[in-house]
């Protein structure tokens, strides 16, 4: 990232040490991922060392350390979508796209990850990709909710 | 919005805005809470601007989105006001009909009403559907009538009345023991009397007293307090505002969530109309009392609910539990005196003070007063949030408010108190919901996720899920935590993996001890709960899967086979295309067959069969 944007984001929290977890939520809101680069031009003027921004960019989930693809996929593993077969869901979207947790796509299109709870467990088990909530899931739906993305994306480009 | 500087201007400011409404004007209500937009009901929304557009009604019909309705079943949900007519799944192309007929020719749309499973009769208003007539919504019950980014909706009915009280009427040391008298126990899952607690951290010593919303609601398959947030933030500070004048505090946080943006936004939109018209900043109503609240998003960490490791977050680090020696409440947050309590836990506050402690306390039972917002969830047909007064027993929320259980299958048991708490077996449904005696059961209140399992849910299963969770989320700094968790974890694999052994149970229940006695904080202390209570109630489950290498619930993958039924296959196909390993073969009209060498025991051909064909062993 452009280092006036970071700049503008350390001053938005005042160059405050405490705020560091809300300074690498606002870089990953922008840049999908915590880039190495910008992690050290943050260590150097907050100023607070990089071993202590790298530890709290591991001890939260939120944080990815890695490029995310455009489309991340991530299954809601709640208590409500698990007695409603969430991890047959998440199995078949991992054979559907053929990567892991913390995977991407060769293509760059979907990473995946799992997520505890998204509070909407009327609909579970629940799958979001991007930003869209897909609702009532079954591993058939999966494959179908997959294609469509992938027919979609190749109709943008 | 107009400044508010005292008493007297609130109450002018409150006669104005319900003078200027006409409570006869006819109003779309649609729920915009998380569960109705994953629904789509911000499309409905937009139609219904367009289609009154295009009649000419806008000034005449008012749209009002508001906060959660709790029936998310249901979703999209919409009211029509005045009348309370209650249309359930709402979708865009039902807009122009509900304008023409409901609005404009006073005719009930059928289709749309919601049906009750019994009797098969329709029913025109939300309050005379069960999933609503058995509850007493005396905090969530606003969240439908109210805009929640419209301070003015909240003043209209009744909004900031307890704080002007407080502030006018009561000395801090009164205001402390009102909560005191009220019996209110923190929501958030320990149950502490809330007033002690004030009171406590009122009498630390200190050069600053903070407040603290925790709004870091981990428990998977809980959301009672983000819909709070989300739907009515101003009740919640409000309770907080009136807590920092008890306390004697001019600073607070709401710790919510980064998972949960909504609430974030609107609890952002509640407090910059609260600075604004200076209900919020310096000399609150004129009385002197200055107070501001910063919001705090949290990383994802469900360690983070707990409030040490919740203030190490707040204060930028990693959040590690501290000894609990150290009370919060002389020592919080930069070490300073902090008073942390949950969001319903601050919700309650105003209400206490406007309908006083004799009407609050008239409600519950002995040892918890008030009621409870439960999110009840999982394998129960009306999934969604109930509030219901402490005392009712859990049967009467799964089957009166939740419907029963979905396709007729048995209830088995209730999950309660999320990772920290149990299961409740069937046998013991008729518990009362009490903070005391749900924990004399093994389980405890928790934050309010109720999940209900059927017979198809696996009891090993379920606690190879909670261990796997308490595993990932425990933050290593105690040994027994951090190596028992996954330990425990390791063994329940084991089990339903079919490779479990003589004296595993016992293995289990003694890691339980080791893990309980010696961590820090309550994740540490609890997580052996969830494998204590289903050996407690479900030990025939455990040795099924260890001696008879069989899994009762067809749940646990190695110890299962799917199999076509001769009798109902109809040789249709539809299994055979949506397997994804090319495991079952047969030709049109006849019957097919799986092989179990290739089958992943996925389950989609079982979801895909429209004839009940495909049979677990």
């Amino acid at each position: 990232m452009d280092h006036k944007c970071i700049d503008k984001i350390l001053e938005k929290y005042g160059h405050q040490e405490s705020s560091i977890i809300a300074i690498l939520q606002d870089l990953q809101e922008e840049e999908n991922y915590l880039p190495e680069n910008d992690l050290a031009y943050i260590s150097e003027n907050l100023p607070i060392p990089l071993t202590r921004i790298y530890r709290i960019a591991t001890f939260y989930n939120a944080f990815n350390l890695t490029p995310r693809g455009k489309y991340p996929v991530s299954v809601c593993m709640g208590t409500a979508c698990h007695v409603r077969g969430a991890p047959m869901v998440f199995d078949r979207v991992r054979l559907e796209l053929g990567i892991d947790i913390g995977g991407v796509t060769e293509d760059g299109l979907f990473s995946l990850e799992t997520v505890n709870c998204l509070g909407a467990c009327a609909l579970g088990p629940i799958v979001v990709i991007g930003k869209e909530y897909h609702g009532n899931m079954t591993p058939a739906k999966v494959e179908s909710t997959i294609k469509k993305y992938r027919k979609r994306i190749a109709k943008e480009k | 919005m107009k400044r508010i500087d005292s008493p007297k201007k609130l109450e002018d400011i409150r006669k104005e805005i319900i003078g200027a409404r006409d409570p006869d004007k006819p109003c779309i209500t649609i729920c915009s809470g998380t569960g109705c937009r994953a629904f789509g009901s911000e499309n409905v929304t937009e139609s219904f601007r367009k289609e009154l557009k295009k009649h000419g009604l806008e000034e005449t019909i008012d749209v009002r989105t508001t906060g959660c309705h709790g029936f998310c079943e249901k979703g999209p949900v919409v009211v029509i006001n005045p009348h309370g007519i209650f249309y359930q799944k709402v979708s865009p192309k039902d807009t122009n009909e509900i304008i023409t007929e409901t609005l404009l020719n006073n005719k009930v749309i059928e289709r749309l009403l919601y049906t009750h499973p019994e009797t098969g009769q329709k029913i025109v208003k939300e309050s005379e559907i069960p999933f609503y007539k058995g509850q007493m919504r005396v905090i969530f019950g606003n969240n439908g009538k109210i805009d929640p980014t419209s301070i003015d909706d909240y003043i209209a009915i009744g909004g900031y009345s307890a704080l002007s009280i407080t502030l006018t009427d009561y000395s801090p040391v009164e205001i402390i023991e009102i909560i005191k008298k009220s019996g209110l126990r923190g929501r958030g899952g320990g149950g502490f009397p809330a007033g002690v607690k004030w009171e406590s951290c009122r009498n630390a010593a200190g050069n600053k007293h903070y407040v603290i919303c925790n709004a870091d609601e981990g428990d998977p398959g809980a959301y009672m307090d983000r819909s709070l947030l989300e739907g009515n933030p101003h009740s919640v500070l409000e309770g907080m505002i009136i807590g920092a004048y008890a306390i004697g505090s001019d600073e607070g946080y709401i710790y919510v969530r980064n998972e949960y943006p909504l609430a974030v936004r609107n609890v952002e939109i509640a407090i910059a109309s609260l600075k604004e018209c200076g209900l919020l900043g310096e000399n609150i109503l004129g009385s002197g009392l200055n107070f501001d609240i910063k919001v705090s998003r949290g990383g994802g960490a469900f360690v983070c609910g707990e409030s040490s490791a919740l203030v190490a977050s707040l204060e930028g680090r990693v959040g590690e539990p501290r000894a609990k020696h150290i009370h919060r409440v002389e020592s919080g947050i930069w070490d300073q005196p902090t008073n942390l309590n949950n969001v319903e836990t601050w919700a309650n506050v105003p209400l206490i003070i406007n309908k006083g402690v004799d009407w609050y306390t008239s409600i519950g039972t002995e040892g918890s007063k008030g009621t409870k917002i439960f999110s009840l969830v999982g394998k129960v047909n009306n999934t969604g949030l109930v509030e219901v007064p402490m005392g009712m027993n859990i049967k009467e929320i799964v089957y009166e408010i939740g419907g029963g259980i979905p396709e007729g299958r048995k209830l088995k048991a209730v999950q309660t108190g999320g990772p920290s708490g149990g299961v409740i077996p069937e046998s013991l449904m008729d518990v009362p919901v009490d903070f005391d005696r749900l924990t004399d059961v093994g389980s405890m209140m928790g934050s309010g996720g109720m999940i209900v399992m059927d017979d198809k849910t696996c009891m090993v299963d379920t606690a190879k899920y909670f261990m796997n969770f308490l595993r990932g989320e425990s933050c290593g700094k105690c040994t027994t935590c951090r190596e028992g968790t996954q330990r425990m974890y390791e063994i329940l694999e084991a089990i339903s993996n079919g490779d479990g052994k003589e004296g595993d149970i016992e293995l289990l229940e003694e890691l339980s001890w080791a893990v309980a006695e010696g961590s820090l904080c309550a994740l540490g202390q609890t997580a052996p709960n969830p494998v204590l209570s289903t050996i407690r109630y479900f030990r025939d489950e455990y040795e099924a899967h260890i001696k008879e290498k069989r899994c009762p619930a067809g749940v646990c993958k190695a110890l299962i086979t799917y199999s076509i039924d001769e009798e109902n296959c109809t040789g249709c196909g539809a299994c055979k295309k949506v397997c994804p390993v090319e495991a079952i073969t047969g030709e049109k009209k006849e019957l097919h067959t799986i092989d179990p060498d290739k089958c992943i025991r996925c389950g989609a051909c079982m979801a895909a069969c429209n004839f009940d064909a495909v049979k677990v062993v």
